[in-house]
């Protein structure tokens, strides 16, 4: 395939080429980021919790009347009792917080008193022995607690516990030779000692400015009795819709002065989960969409365009296919001037599709995309070319011959 | 004339109906994804209160130092305990309050219904004349029952709704957990959003709180605050309310109204001489430091808009201009074709002025298409917002006249923007060459 004769021609479409090219460029840039984005989106919510979700259910309890911290304790056992004894209830405990609610409470831990520089941030869990059991966690060194370890805490009590589980991402970082078993850290005045490390238990934050110690969890030994209690249920498989729509009447009947919302009381792990990544998925979403349509856009706008200039040019492959072109030297033809075009697009919009990145990071806090995503937009687009030409090219290959002896 | 062009380019769309459509398409979507993502983007950027956005001014302390900072904690964007009262008895703005969340449970007086909950806010009397909440009954408190430590409360509308069926309640007593208010004011439909006054803690865009309590009552009741406490270091705290009183924790929000730029100057000379006092006193061991922003500067410093919509805003920007470029091709092939009959137009007589409000007619009939497609497409796009963003969020962004107006319009301006190009190529053709090739 001769490429100069194409040159040549090009050069008297000046505009309509360069459109395409910058357009094919645009797509590029704006396509690879949006890629970048929706698979940073898709593996942050894809995340897992450490948390067994197909049997978990939590239950968000308010006491109403402001009960004493002391009654708060007889009310949460008693809680926790007819929360067991309900059908379909294989375990629960009682809590601040759990993963991925976006509520909680965060400390410094590290090997000092004062905390002033402290190794990492962690989420802190109140916790009892049956905490492991029900979230379902994964004890990957040392024990649980031991019923005899548990203390109370009100509001603004000293956090000050002697033993501590903590996740294996801040084991590690706490003591990076893989030590931490038994060893001491600081997450008050007083040291805790890790008495057991789990796998994984997630943070109840998914913002991006927490995401960097979002697997450095502690769990504390103690009851927290203030007015906002979390219920974490263990259910039974396949019961979990069943003790999902009796659960807020069994406490009801139990003690009335409390408010479980009738609306969002009482939440599965998908609930949770869909909340905490709405706005990830949501971007993907919204990203696919305007890629999906951009790409369309620019496939259609080739399409129109090759068309007008096959049929600008009737006449002169007419003359060609008189001279002795075959069909397949004009559908040649098309295919390699879409493909030059294209090439300069694409080397245009990677350059693009850096610089975007580029101002992104530096807007927005986003990672460096990888070439990767360059290199496959390169690739769809290239096809995408090929393919939206194919249509007018093989129309311009079934061109007779006779077409150039007719008058425009 | 332009009635005669308008018939032409009527014509000359309908000759090529996939290309046309095309076009339309084209403006449709870029224009449609721009206008959805700006929808959203203006509702979350709106100024709250316009009139008085200029005057209000959130302060920041350095209570941690600058080991704090060097360990990449952020300056506090609450107050502690000690500063907010301080502040507060020193009285050198115009008007100033405290405020911190709160939340209580609501029991009905009839031992039928169920207690329920209700989120609010603990503040001091400033609060009300300086943010311009409107009232439908009573009005707020005043500085000396905030020194009394009365029990009253600003009731929103909504919680009238629900506790007294709208009824004027001033006067009657509501109960929020262990402790009996009197109604001493409900307020109108206020929910100024982004609720700036409480960024520290939400994301500006909840629903409106259900109560106003003094913030002197809400201490002595040692209420809780329900948002963030945050604490450096593990140092200097002591257990206990008191214990928490009295620490270095920040959690306190805090504005005054600073009528001029003498009265800001003003206030930082007093914030500076605080902080220089509090480091003699032995309390802080560095040089005075803080900040002092306005509420403009406070959304941004808090990023009210979240990243997304940003980012989402910008990438629809580039989608258009791709939806843009599209169009500028298309409809250069399209006019170039016709190069025949401008040829044969000129010739005949016709100016280049002419061409140019020939073509300029028939992409005006594309950008009106176009826009109007957009308007259905952005009509969608609304609807569908709550697939993409925060549920908050979305439900703010809506369609108004406004919204169609500026996308008819941006729709027309760009389409005839994307036309200039072709158009100019147009009306430059040559008419003695055209007739000749033919």
């Amino acid at each position: 395939m001769q490429i100069r004769p194409i040159l040549a021609t090009l050069k008297h479409h000046k505009a309509g080429t360069l459109l395409i090219a910058m357009q094919i460029a645009l797509t590029l840039a704006i396509v690879c980021n949006a890629l970048f984005i929706i698979r940073q989106r898709v593996s942050h919510l894809s995340q897992p919790s450490g948390v067994d979700e197909a049997n978990v259910l939590v239950v968000l309890n308010e006491w109403a009347g402001k009960p004493s911290p002391g009654e708060i304790a007889s009310l949460m056992a008693a809680d926790v009792d007819t929360l067991r004894r309900l059908p379909g209830v294989a375990d629960a405990y009682a809590s601040n917080t759990y993963p991925l609610s976006g509520g909680g409470i965060a400390f410094g831990i590290g090997h000092s008193p004062d905390k002033l520089k402290p190794v990492s941030t962690t989420a802190i869990y109140f916790a009892d022995q049956d905490a492991l059991p029900t979230l379902g966690l994964k004890l990957v060194a040392g024990r649980n607690f031991r019923a005899d370890e548990i203390g109370q805490v009100d509001r603004h009590g000293d956090i000050q516990p002697g033993a501590i589980i903590v996740t294996r991402g801040l084991a590690d970082r706490l003591f990076p030779d893989g030590s931490a078993l038994g060893k001491t850290a600081y997450i008050s005045r007083q040291p805790s000692t890790i008495v057991g490390i789990v796998e994984r238990l997630q943070s109840p934050w998914v913002d991006s400015g927490m995401a960097e110690w979002a697997d450095c969890s502690t769990l504390v030994p103690y009851r927290q009795l203030t007015a906002a209690t979390r219920y974490v249920l263990r259910v039974r498989p396949g019961q979990l819709e069943d003790v999902r729509r009796h659960v807020r009447a069994a406490l009801y009947a139990a003690n009335r002065m409390r408010v479980i919302s009738p609306k969002d009381g009482v939440r599965t792990f998908a609930e949770i989960r869909a909340d905490a990544y709405k706005s990830d998925r949501g971007m993907a979403i919204l990203m696919g969409v305007i890629s999906v349509v951009l790409l369309a856009i620019t496939a259609a706008g080739i399409v129109g365009l090759s068309s007008f200039w096959v049929g600008q040019r009737r006449k002169q492959i007419g003359v060609r296919r008189a001279l002795g072109a075959t069909r397949h030297d004009i559908l040649g033809y098309f295919l390699t001037e879409n493909l030059l075009i294209s090439t300069v697009g694409v080397l245009v919009g990677s350059v693009l599709a850096l610089g975007l990145n580029l101002w992104l990071m530096k807007q927005f806090e986003l990672a460096r995309i990888a070439p990767g995503y360059v290199v496959a937009g390169v690739v769809v687009l290239l096809l995408l070319g090929q393919g939206a030409v194919l249509a007018p090219a093989l129309r311009a290959s079934r061109v007779p011959p006779v077409e150039a002896t007719r008058s425009v | 004339m332009l009635a005669y062009y308008l018939q032409l380019g009527l014509r000359s769309l309908r000759r090529n109906p996939v290309l046309t459509t095309l076009m339309v398409l084209a403006i449709g979507f870029g224009i449609a994804s721009s206008m959805t993502t700006y929808a959203v983007f203006r509702a979350v950027s709106g100024n709250p209160l316009p009139s008085r956005s200029s005057q209000l001014f959130a302060p920041q302390i350095d209570i941690w130092g600058p080991q704090s900072r060097a360990q990449g904690v952020d300056l506090p964007d609450a107050l502690s305990y000690t500063d907010a009262t301080a502040l507060m008895r020193a009285r050198k703005a115009r008007y100033q309050t405290a405020i911190y969340p709160v939340g209580h449970t609501a029991i009905p007086q009839d031992a039928g219904s169920e207690p329920f909950a209700v989120d609010g806010y603990a503040t001091y009397a400033d609060f009300f004349p300086m943010f311009d909440a409107p009232f439908i009954y009573g009005g707020g408190w005043d500085a000396g029952q905030d020194d009394a430590r009365a029990s009253v409360v600003v009731i929103s509308s909504q919680l009238n709704q629900q506790l007294f069926a709208g009824a004027d309640s001033v006067g009657r007593t509501v109960r929020l957990d262990d402790h009996d208010y009197r109604v001493i004011g409900v307020l109108a439909d206020w929910n100024p959003r982004p609720r700036f006054y409480d960024l520290d803690n939400n994301n500006g865009f909840a629903d409106p709180p259900g109560f106003f309590v003094p913030f002197t009552l809400a201490v002595d009741l040692q209420t809780e605050t329900r948002g963030n406490n945050n604490c450096y270091g593990s140092t200097g705290r002591a257990p206990g309310w008191q214990g928490w009183l009295q620490s270095d924790c920040a959690w306190v929000s805090f504005w005054v109204e600073l009528p001029d730029a003498a009265a800001v100057q003003a206030y930082r000379n007093f914030l500076q001489g605080y902080m220089a006092e509090q480091d003699r006193l032995g309390r802080f061991r560095w040089s005075p430091y803080y900040t002092l922003r306005d509420l403009t500067q406070w959304m941004d410093y808090e990023q009210v808009v979240p990243p997304e919509t940003r980012i989402s805003l910008l990438l629809s920007l580039g989608f258009l201009l791709v939806c843009l470029v599209n169009t500028v091709g298309l409809m250069l092939a399209k006019f170039m074709r016709r190069a025949g009959e401008i040829g044969v137009r000129r010739a005949l007589g016709a100016s280049r002025r002419e061409i140019w409000a020939q073509f300029l007619a028939e992409a005006a009939i594309v950008g009106v298409v176009g826009g109007l497609v957009g308007v259905l497409f952005t009509g969608i796009g609304v609807l569908g917002i709550g697939l993409v963003f925060e549920p908050d969020i979305a439900r703010l962004a809506h369609i108004d006249v406004s919204l169609v107006a500026l996308t008819l319009a941006c729709a027309l301006v760009a389409t005839l923007g994307a036309a200039f190009y072709p158009t100019w190529r147009a009306a430059r053709v040559q008419p003695a060459w055209q007739l000749k090739s033919n």
